[in-house]
């Protein structure tokens, strides 16, 4: 579904079927680099169970125009955006990484539109090393190299992502290879930069549900577990023998979680 | 800070697309011979059917073994993803399907295996396919040869027989720059001497049943997509970027930035075409792969001795092989194929037909057969078996002479592989 948000063209999958405002919505947000795609099964899965699905392109990522944004809070603020030119009143934001610090900042931000926050791979603070921030402005192959390596757990996955015979790093590495120059530094400089995460979980109303991989050597689970202890209203899902790629290592693992976390 | 690594080919080789079985901690693939898988409860059966999960439903469509083999072999591609199937020839009758159809054009190179020649010369016209084929080291001509309905380009790393190199940074500038896709058939090379999507292929095939599997026991082929041409920017795919019918009105695009091909590849092609691999030969194939870089080394090393004392027989007339400075790509070859340039090639025998049947029917260690990319090395006479309906007019328009012998080598003592050489090279002068 093509919309118009914040001045811009914005892209967001609707998991196969038509977006309908009238039915709780649910909106998923990729992490750095990335695109809607990442969400392929889970947002497929929630558009043919009840649910009106935005899974978006942020700006600057896959099919939406408009630059990368620069910090989290705009993040926040064009997610609160897009529900109004999608004309939902309430929504459930499900994040990843990047991602997920977006849907916590909306979250503690826009309470009255915003019903509960399922975070994945998430950690305050997102900082990136020195060197890696570095890399991702100048030398983007190299920084792809070294942020596929420690995305992933492993070297197989039952079930693959998107199904069987997916080549689960090499679809990670060619998916940020193919977003345009620019926005790898950008996400990363969002996420390093983003200073009020205690803050802002402190004011979250709303259900939260940490979702962590236990070998994420992106985001370690132990930091995404202070951020969780941070959160009034927080239930902690740690999954084993996965890395901050989750809904490529663990596609039904994620689903299930947000299944039982999404119809509470 | 240390950059991490990440698995080198050879480990690639052992590991990717497997671990440990989880339930019963065997270490080799286990061959999961089912027919069919038993879902959760209805709602996880209509989650799989819709493509709301991953995971398997009917063999024909997906199998945890032949997923192992497919993983693997995207893996050392470095591809995102990868298709198993019954032959090459599946592979690449899959690989056209999935994005041509009646009223489509293909542009080829010349220099194929006889059965893809068939296959776009004869049998897909019959579909409403047709082909130009083209000499591969003709720029200008691949450039001419693409017309408004051209939805492909394709080639072989070396082609047959003379070994032509295919030209793939090139030749994918040429497709790229009419929207275009480039798919290219890997075999006589396999990723550990050459990755086409490196240097610009979006598409790659195998037949497996050569030199990946190596072990000449089973039939199967490999379809893997690079994941790097962007279907929807080039408009000509409605395939791939409009909904598909067929699929729960899926947009395949749009659910896979990176793997719209694979996804409609499988959810049409296996599933209406059903050219399966079986569990089996994956297990199979999957067994040879563990070896391969080791393989595919000696290959090399048996290959340049074998060239070498051929080249110095006077009996023999030339050679075509592409480390040899004669041969017209050497510094193609030099950029492309720096570990070496595979296993097989062609030379020619001075002397009739009848010279090239006393030289096979001499050997004792090469195997007079129509095949190649077996551990044991193999040997074929085109003028007097393959071709043998034709003149050698015509065999001279299809780069073969009536001398004219293909060997693969294979994994012997090379000592003993020269010395079945010489002999059959003194039975030939008769």
């Amino acid at each position: 579904m093509d919309l118009r948000v914040a001045g811009n063209a914005a892209y967001v999958y609707t998991g196969g079927k038509a977006f309908d405002p009238k039915l709780p919505a649910v909106v998923f947000i990729h992490g750095g680099e990335q695109d809607h795609s990442v969400w392929a099964l889970q947002s497929r899965y929630f558009a043919h169970h009840g649910y009106a699905v935005l899974a978006v392109d942020l700006p600057g990522h896959g099919r939406s125009g408009g630059a990368p944004l620069a910090s989290i809070d705009d993040m926040a603020g064009w997610i609160v955006a897009l529900l109004d030119a999608a004309k939902a009143s309430t929504a459930a934001l499900v994040g990843h990484s990047m991602g997920s610090l977006a849907a916590l900042e909306c979250a503690a931000r826009h309470p009255q539109r915003i019903s509960r926050i399922a975070l994945l791979g998430t950690a305050f603070p997102m900082r990136v090393s020195p060197d890696l921030l570095q890399a991702t402005k100048n030398r983007e192959s190299d920084a792809h190299g070294m942020i596929n390596t420690w995305s992933h757990s492993a070297y197989a996955h039952y079930p693959s992502n998107p199904g069987p015979g997916f080549w689960v790093i090499g679809a990670n590495l060619r998916l940020m290879q193919r977003q345009r120059p620019g926005a790898l530094h950008a996400d990363f400089a969002a996420c390093d930069g983003y200073r009020t995460g205690f803050e802002r979980a402190a004011q979250v109303k709303c259900p939260a549900l940490f979702l962590l991989g236990a070998r994420d050597a992106m985001t370690p689970a132990r930091a995404g577990r202070d951020l969780a202890r941070a959160v009034p209203d927080s239930t902690v899902v740690t999954l084993d023998s996965a890395g901050h790629n989750l809904m490529g290592e663990k596609p039904d693992e994620v689903l299930d979680a947000l299944v039982e976390f999404l119809r509470a | 800070m240390a950059a991490p690594r990440s698995l080198q080919f050879d480990t690639l080789s052992l590991h990717a697309g497997q671990r440990p079985d989880p339930v019963t901690g065997a270490r080799a693939v286990p061959i999961y011979f089912t027919t069919s898988f038993v879902f959760r409860d209805a709602d996880h059966a209509a989650a799989l059917f819709n493509m709301e999960r991953g995971g398997h439903v009917y063999s024909r469509i997906s199998n945890p073994t032949n997923a192992v083999l497919e993983e693997r072999v995207a893996a050392l591609e470095g591809g995102v993803g990868a298709i198993a199937t019954a032959s090459g020839q599946a592979a690449l009758h899959l690989a056209v399907a999935t994005i041509a159809g009646a009223g489509s054009h293909v542009v080829a190179s010349r220099a194929l295996y006889g059965g893809s020649h068939n296959l776009l010369s004869y049998t897909l016209p019959r579909f409403g396919i047709e082909t130009t084929f083209v000499a591969p080291r003709d720029l200008a001509a691949w450039k001419k040869a693409i017309r408004p309905n051209t939805k492909l380009l394709f080639g072989e790393t070396l082609g047959n027989p003379g070994l032509d190199v295919l030209d793939i940074p090139s030749v994918s500038a040429i497709a790229h720059a009419a929207k275009l896709p480039l798919l290219v058939d890997a075999t006589f090379t396999t990723p550990y001497l050459l990755k086409p999507f490196d240097h610009g292929a979006d598409l790659v095939y195998h037949s497996a049943t050569k030199f990946l599997g190596g072990h000449g026991v089973a039939i199967g082929g490999v379809l893997v997509d690079g994941g790097t041409f962007d279907w929807e920017a080039s408009g000509k795919f409605p395939e791939l970027t409009e909904p598909y019918a067929g699929f729960h009105g899926m947009d395949f695009q749009e659910e896979s930035t990176v793997a719209a091909f694979l996804l409609r590849a499988r959810r049409e092609g296996l599933r209406d075409f059903g050219a399966c691999i079986s569990p089996a030969s994956s297990f199979q194939i999957l067994q040879g792969i563990e070896t391969l870089p080791l393989r595919m080394q000696r290959h090399v090393e048996n290959t340049r001795k074998a060239v070498e004392f051929l080249s110095k027989q006077t009996a023999v007339e030339s050679i075509a092989y592409p480390e040899l400075p004669s041969h017209p790509d050497h510094e193609l070859a030099k950029k492309l194929l720096p570990r070496g340039c595979g296993a097989v090639f062609s030379f020619d025998l001075k002397g009739d037909r009848a010279a090239g049947r006393r030289f096979i029917e001499a050997l004792r260690v090469f195997s007079h057969l129509a095949n190649v990319g077996d551990a044991k090395s193999l040997v074929i006479h085109p003028a007097s078996t393959t071709h043998f309906r034709m003149s050698d007019a015509a065999l001279a328009e299809a780069g073969i002479g009536p001398g004219t012998i293909r060997l693969s080598i294979g994994l012997e003592d090379p000592d003993d592989l020269i010395e079945d050489l010489s002999r059959a090279l003194r039975a030939a002068k008769g």
